[in-house]
C-alpha cells in the first residue's frame, strides 16, 4: 500500500515540507529543494514582491510537483493574517495559507487567541489554513473544531534547531488528533525529523537547518532520507522498550480457589 | 459522521478469528510495549494471554494508583420506575413479564433519597425501563430537578434520547448517561430485543454521538456479557471508546462489566464469561487506556469485588436495589435482576478501606453551570 499524505484535496509523496528562508541565494535555495524532494514549499508573503511576475523567488520555485504554501509571517493580529492570507490567494493562485501570527519579534512565538480567531474565520473564507501553534493539545482540537486541514506545532523555538523539545505535548497531539500532525520549527538535524516521524507525526517542515548548512543541497538530500526512514519505522512499529513489572504479592491467586 | 461509518468497516467473524488466533508470542511481544493500541488490546483479550494476566493485573494496578490514587468513587443506583415497553430476553422489566409495574411518585422519591443520603451517598444513578409516556424526558427531568440540590453527581441510565433531549437535561443537571449496547453483533441484537424502540440497533449504537454533540461530561458504555463472544464484543466496546475519545475530546469516558444474573424470566447466557475472563478483560482496558473509569456494580460476588479494587476497578456500588422504590418506598416490586454482593455500604466501606484505599464519596459539584 502506498503510504501518501492526503491534506485537503492534495496528496504529497515526500513528508518533508521545507521553507525558503535563509538562504545564502535564490539559486541554493532551488538546488536544496529540489534535492529534498519537498513537495510542499512555504514563502513568507512580505518577502515575496507579489507586483513582480518576475520575482526572484517565485521565478526559481517553477518546479511542477512544488506547490507553494504562502504564510503570513510578520503578522501580529488575526486581522492583519486575515487581510495578508486573502492577499496571498489573489498573489499567488492558491486558497492555501500557512498561519504564522507571532506578536513576539524575538522568539516568533505564535499567539494561540489571533490564530483561533484568524483560523475560524479563514476557514469560512474558504481557506485551506494551516496553523503554526505550541504543541498545545486543547489548542489543536479547538482548531480542528473551527475546521483547519492539519496542525502545525512546534518542536522547540522557531530557528533554535534544538529537536524536539515539547515531545509529551506533540505525543497527545498525535494520540488525539484527526487531522494531519504536522511538527514546524525548531528541527535542527535529520535525526529530529526522523525521531518526530517516528512519534507517529505525518510529516514535518523543516527551513533553518537545510538553509544555514554549508552545504544545503547534501542538507535537504539528508532530510529526505532521515524523514523516509522515520515514516517507514513508524509504520513497521518500533520493537518495545523494556518494560518490567514492580514485583507485589499476587493479585490474582483468588481465582484458582 | 457517526460511530456507524468506524463500526462499519469492522466484521464481526474477521474479528472473532483475529482474536483466537493470537499466539502467546505475540502477548509476551504486546506486554513489552509501553503504549498499547486497539489492535494490542485485542491481543490482551484473546485466550492466548490467559497465562499473563498476573503480569497483566500488576501493571493495571499500578497504572490506576499512577492515576487515580489510592481512591474508590461510590455510586448507587436508584430505580424509579420498571414500566417498559421493550422486550428484551434477559430482562426482568421486559414487556411481556407479566409483574406489577411501578412508576415512583414525588413523595415516594423524596422517601428513596433520605434513605440513600444516609448512607453517605453524593453520586447517584437513576434508571428505568422504556416507557415514553410515563416515563419519558419530562419525568427524568422532573425527578432530576426534585434531587439536584441533595447530589453533587447524577447520571442516568434510561432510554437512548435525542441530542435536543439529553441538552435539556444536561441543563437540569445531568452529568452523565450510561447506555450500554448490549452487543454489537447485529443479528443476535435483534434475537433479543425483538420489539419496542430498543430493537433499532442503529438509534442505540448512535445514542452516544448524540451525547457528545450535546455536551455530556461522562459517557458510560458496555456489553452485556452473556448474548455474544464477550472478546468480539469488548473489542467493539474499546472500538467505541476510542472513536468516542477522539471525537468528544472534551468528555470523560467509563466502562462497565454487567454479567447476565438470574432474574424472573431468566436466559441462560449463550456464552459463559468466568471470572478470570472478566479479570482479563478489566486489565486489558486498563492498559489500553490509564485514564477511562471502569465500573463493577453489585452483580458481581462478594469475594470478586473484594480483589478487583486492586485489579484497575475506580468506582463500585453498593447495597443496590433493583426495583422501584426497593430501599424504603416499595421493597416489594419486581426487581430487574438479583445482585450478587449483598453487603451493606458500610461493610464496603470498611473492606475497602481495610485495603489501603480511600472511599469518596463526592468528586464532583452541580452547581457551577
Amino acid at each position: 500500500m502506498k503510504d501518501i499524505l492526503k491534506i485537503a484535496d492534495k496528496t504529497f509523496n515526500s513528508r518533508l515540507f521545507t521553507g525558503t528562508g535563509k538562504f545564502s541565494s535564490p539559486q541554493n535555495m532551488k538546488d536544496a529543494i529540489l534535492a529534498s524532494k519537498s513537495e510542499l514549499v512555504t514563502v513568507a508573503l512580505k518577502r515575496v514582491d507579489i507586483e513582480n511576475e518576475s520575482d526572484d523567488m517565485l521565478t526559481h520555485l517553477k518546479a511542477k510537483h512544488i506547490n507553494l504554501l504562502p504564510n503570513t509571517s510578520g503578522v501580529r493580529t488575526a486581522k492583519e493574517a486575515i487581510f495578508a492570507s486573502q492577499l496571498a490567494r489573489e498573489a499567488l493562485k492558491t486558497n492555501w495559507i500557512k498561519l504564522e501570527i507571532h506578536p513576539d519579534p524575538k522568539y516568533l512565538l505564535p499567539d494561540p487567541i489571533e490564530t483561533l480567531k484568524a483560523a475560524e474565520e479563514l476557514v469560512r473564507l474558504g481557506f485551506v489554513v494551516m496553523p503554526y501553534i505550541h504543541a498545545d493539545p486543547v489548542l489543536c482540537k479547538r482548531l480542528e473544531e473551527v475546521g483547519v486541514q492539519c496542525v502545525m506545532p512546534l518542536g522547540a523555538p522557531i530557528g533554535s534547531n534544538k529537536g524536539i523539545k515539547t515531545l509529551e505535548f506533540l505525543e497527545i497531539i498525535i494520540d488525539q488528533s484527526n487531522v494531519p500532525v504536522i511538527v514546524d520549527a525548531g528541527i535542527g538535524a535529520p535525526s529530529h525529523a526522523a525521531f518526530a516521524m517516528e512519534l507517529g507525526a505525518d510529516a514535518v517542515l523543516v527551513n533553518t537547518a537545510i538553509a544555514v548548512s554549508q552545504n544545503p543541497v547534501q542538507m535537504g538530500m539528508a532530510f529526505k532520507q532521515a524523514v523516509e526512514a522515520g515514516r517507514l519505522a513508524y509504520n513497521a512499529k518500533l520493537a518495545p522498550v523494556k518494560n518490567h513489572a514492580e514485583a507485589s504479592s499476587p493479585l490474582t491467586s483468588f481465582l484458582n480457589n | 459522521m457517526s460511530f456507524k461509518n468506524t463500526f462499519n468497516n469492522y466484521n464481526w467473524n474477521t474479528l472473532e478469528r483475529e482474536i483466537y488466533q493470537v499466539s502467546t508470542k505475540e502477548v509476551a511481544a504486546v506486554l513489552e510495549k509501553e503504549k498499547i493500541s486497539l489492535n494490542d488490546f485485542k491481543t490482551l483479550i484473546s485466550p492466548a494471554a490467559k497465562p499473563f494476566i498476573e503480569s497483566m493485573a500488576r501493571r493495571s494496578n499500578s497504572l490506576t494508583k499512577k492515576r487515580f490514587g489510592n481512591t474508590i468513587q461510590m455510586y448507587i443506583p436508584m430505580y424509579l420506575s420498571n414500566e417498559c415497553q421493550n422486550i428484551c430476553t434477559y430482562c426482568g422489566f421486559s414487556m411481556t413479564n407479566k409483574i406489577p409495574r411501578k412508576t415512583l411518585t414525588d413523595a415516594e422519591i423524596l422517601k428513596e433519597v433520605n434513605h440513600i443520603k444516609s448512607l453517605g451517598y453524593d453520586h447517584i444513578l437513576l434508571v428505568t425501563g422504556e416507557a415514553n409516556k410515563t416515563v419519558g424526558v419530562s419525568y427524568i427531568k422532573h425527578a432530576i430537578d426534585l434531587i439536584r440540590s441533595q447530589f453533587a453527581n447524577i447520571s442516568i441510565e434510561v432510554q437512548p434520547l435525542d441530542q435536543d433531549e439529553y441538552e435539556t437535561l444536561i441543563s437540569a443537571g445531568l452529568y452523565a448517561v450510561l447506555v450500554y449496547q448490549e452487543t454489537y453483533h447485529k443479528a443476535t441484537y435483534k434475537i433479543h430485543h425483538p420489539k419496542g424502540k430498543k430493537s433499532n440497533f442503529d438509534y442505540r449504537l448512535d445514542t452516544p454521538d448524540r451525547l457528545g454533540r450535546a455536551g455530556i461530561h461522562k459517557i458510560g458504555l458496555g456489553a452485556l456479557f452473556g448474548l455474544e463472544d464477550w472478546r468480539v464484543d469488548s473489542f467493539y466496546t474499546a472500538l467505541h471508546l476510542k472513536y468516542l475519545q477522539k471525537t468528544y475530546w472534551k468528555t470523560k469516558y467509563s466502562i462497565s462489566f454487567p454479567r447476565l444474573r438470574p432474574h424472573q424470566g431468566g436466559l441462560d447466557p449463550k456464552v459463559e464469561m468466568t471470572d478470570a475472563d472478566l479479570v482479563q478483560l478489566i486489565c486489558a482496558y486498563r492498559l489500553l487506556d490509564e485514564d477511562v473509569e471502569l465500573s463493577m456494580s453489585t452483580r458481581e460476588s462478594e469475594v470478586f469485588r473484594n480483589h478487583c479494587i486492586h485489579l484497575g476497578i475506580t468506582s463500585i456500588s453498593a447495597e443496590s436495589k433493583t426495583n422501584p422504590g426497593g430501599y424504603t418506598a416499595e421493597p416489594e416490586s419486581l426487581e430487574q435482576f438479583e445482585i450478587s454482593d449483598e453487603r451493606s455500604t458500610a461493610e464496603i466501606k470498611t473492606m475497602i478501606e481495610s485495603q489501603g484505599y480511600e472511599v469518596v464519596w463526592k468528586d464532583w459539584a452541580n452547581n457551577w453551570e
